[in-house]
């Protein structure tokens, strides 16, 4: 059986090492080389230390849902440029560019699918889009995917990366917001669960409306989880940041998680979970 | 600093013909003079033009410096004038009290309604008080309390936002600020009371969009609103905090453009000049607006209003669905 059969890439920053190191190549954790086989079959999660490195988001189907069981949903929407929006570079050719690096039409990949033979609905960011940047097409695709869900009667689980709402459609973003809460909301008093599942990186609008508006939060070990990023928070402050502050680990301490689960247990923990609410 | 030094450049041509004008005002008195009071009313109608003109064609980045002008009224500076009988209530049970967001009881009109309002203070001392309007968790928590409070009485909600966003800081992100801005978001959301919201400087961001998902949303004529900063925009897109007038250019987030997306329902003008050359007027034309508008909403049952509301943010949003 081989999982990853039709990942054509890998994250940018291990992409980045390979280059230097041929089959090897270095933990962002520890450091340590590893064969890329080795990483690649442990789920991108380092054998030594068990840093989760970043995988894109096609993988999480093939991680959390039964085979063949996805289907995907609004595959034809795209963002346009609503705000004719430049600064060092177009919208439009930062959206071009994007399509292309990342493969994929949008920061987010929504659908349904089967967990366990349970019938599910899935939303799934890419941060190779654009940093999983929340725009009006993020925004639709959750809303509707969620309303969807709603009327279908499906449990929905939210896989969120994200450096948060997408500057180049201005208020836009900022309104997606209130607009994916509120679906979420209504799934939740139709007695329905919601699960999200945040990964390195999950910030600013994505982490403060539909990511943290579930029945449920769970992070990945060391994912980097905030509502404002640490630089902008050294900045305002003017003085460095305690160690491991915004991680997985440290937010559990915190109370605002209710677990932190390794990823090649999320699958089986996702199961355990529904089987407490059906 | 004197008022006159906190005038923005932009406003300068204005200050020089009211200038003027008092100067020959003084002389005629003194004189008698018929011709002057000719070159008087001249002068008067120049300057209606003159600040008509000004507010017309203003930029993104001079309407945001509006927005933060140092004699800006703020949202209570306008609400003492508005609202009878203002109590406020504090606190949010958990943690402490946060002075960058008021909730009071308060009278419009004769009708009981729950204020919110952000308080960015004046001088140095009230603006550290007040974390120059930068709410945490706590506020927010103290919101969603009163909120609910309201609700369970049946009292209508209106909040004035004015802030450059909720504070990013050690001890916000320890208490949760991002879950607590979607629940305050999710709350306002099913609130079965009316609610109206209305941006009367900054509108920054998620500390704004917190308190302001409500039945009816509007802008001061020369408001922002805005998903960063424009700093904060053009730091990281501009690459220099410095380009901030391209960023606030770029962003469209002026209250024209917030009503032409379809983000808010419309626009309460300003007096000639800005809301800093009259805080009365400005008050009053924000106390009208309340007024028919709470009437407006307060007619709807609470199915219908809750539905709406919901569809209204629902359709926010531009996007293409390809063919293939």
């Amino acid at each position: 059986m081989n999982w990853f059969q039709r990942v054509r890439y890998r994250s940018r920053r291990i992409a980045k090492e390979e280059a230097v190191t041929g089959l090897w190549t270095k933990c962002l954790g520890c450091e340590t080389m590893l064969p890329k086989n080795e990483l690649k079959d442990n789920l991108f999660v380092c054998t030594v230390c068990g840093y989760h490195h970043r995988i894109p988001a096609r993988q999480w189907i093939k991680l959390l849902l039964d085979p063949n069981t996805f289907e995907e949903h609004d595959v034809r929407m795209i963002s346009c440029d609503p705000l004719e929006f430049v600064d060092e570079k177009p919208y439009k050719i930062r959206l071009d560019e994007s399509r292309a690096k990342a493969q994929e039409r949008d920061a987010v990949i929504t659908g349904y699918g089967d967990i366990d033979g349970r019938k599910i609905a899935i939303s799934i960011m890419n941060f190779e889009f654009m940093g999983g940047s929340m725009g009006s097409v993020v925004g639709e695709k959750i809303a509707r995917l969620t309303e969807n869900a709603t009327r279908d009667r499906r449990h929905l689980v939210i896989v969120a990366t994200s450096g948060g709402a997408r500057m180049q459609e201005g208020i836009l973003s900022l309104m997606q917001m209130a607009k994916t809460v509120g679906a979420i909301s209504k799934h939740k008093d139709s007695g329905l669960l919601s699960i999200s599942i945040l990964t390195d990186p999950t910030t600013g609008g994505t982490t403060a409306s539909f990511a943290t508006a579930t029945n449920l939060i769970i992070a990945e070990p060391g994912a980097l989880i905030a509502f404002a990023g640490p630089r902008v928070i050294e900045q305002t402050i003017r003085q460095k940041l305690p160690q491991g502050f915004q991680r997985s680990e440290f937010l559990l301490g915190h109370g605002q998680l209710d677990m932190v689960v390794k990823r090649n247990e999320m699958r089986k923990t996702l199961i355990r979970i529904f089987k407490f609410v059906d | 600093m004197s008022d006159k030094e906190k005038l923005l450049d932009f406003e300068k041509p204005i200050l020089e013909l009211e200038t003027r004008i008092q100067e020959l005002r003084s002389a005629a008195r003194e004189g008698g003079v018929e011709s002057l009071f000719k070159e008087i009313s001249e002068l008067e109608v120049k300057l209606v033009e003159a600040q008509r003109e000004l507010t017309e064609r203003l930029t993104a980045w001079q309407r945001t410096q509006l927005a933060r002008h140092a004699l800006r009224p703020g949202a209570f500076d306008l609400a003492t004038r508005i609202f009878d009988d203002i109590l406020e209530l504090h606190g949010d049970r958990s943690f402490g009290d946060d002075a960058a967001i008021n909730v009071s009881m308060a009278n419009l009109k004769g009708r009981e309604v729950l204020l919110l309002g952000h308080i960015k203070g004046r001088e140095t001392n009230e603006r550290v008080k007040h974390n120059f309007g930068m709410a945490h968790p706590e506020g927010y928590r103290k919101v969603i309390r009163l909120i609910e409070f309201a609700e369970s009485f049946k009292k209508p909600v209106i909040s004035l936002i004015d802030t450059p966003g909720a504070y990013p800081g050690i001890g916000a992100e320890e208490r949760g600020q991002a879950w607590v801005i979607a629940d305050a978001i999710e709350k306002f959301m099913k609130l079965e009371v009316p609610t109206i919201s209305v941006v009367v400087g900054e509108g920054g961001s998620g500390g704004a969009l917190a308190v302001g998902v409500a039945d009816r949303v509007y802008m001061l004529e020369n408001a922002i609103y805005s998903v960063i900063s424009p700093e904060g925009c053009a730091s990281i897109l501009f690459r220099d905090a410095i380009r901030a007038p391209e960023a606030a250019a770029a962003m469209k987030i002026t209250a024209r453009h917030a009503e032409s997306l379809g983000v808010i329902d419309g626009i309460i003008e300003e007096p000639p000049g800005g809301a800093h050359r009259d805080w009365d007027d400005t008050a009053k034309r924000l106390s009208e607006r309340l007024i028919s508008s709470l009437e407006e909403i307060s007619k709807m049952n609470t199915n219908e209003r809750l539905a709406k509301r919901y569809e209204k943010f629902r359709k926010i949003g531009i996007f293409h669905e390809a063919e293939s």
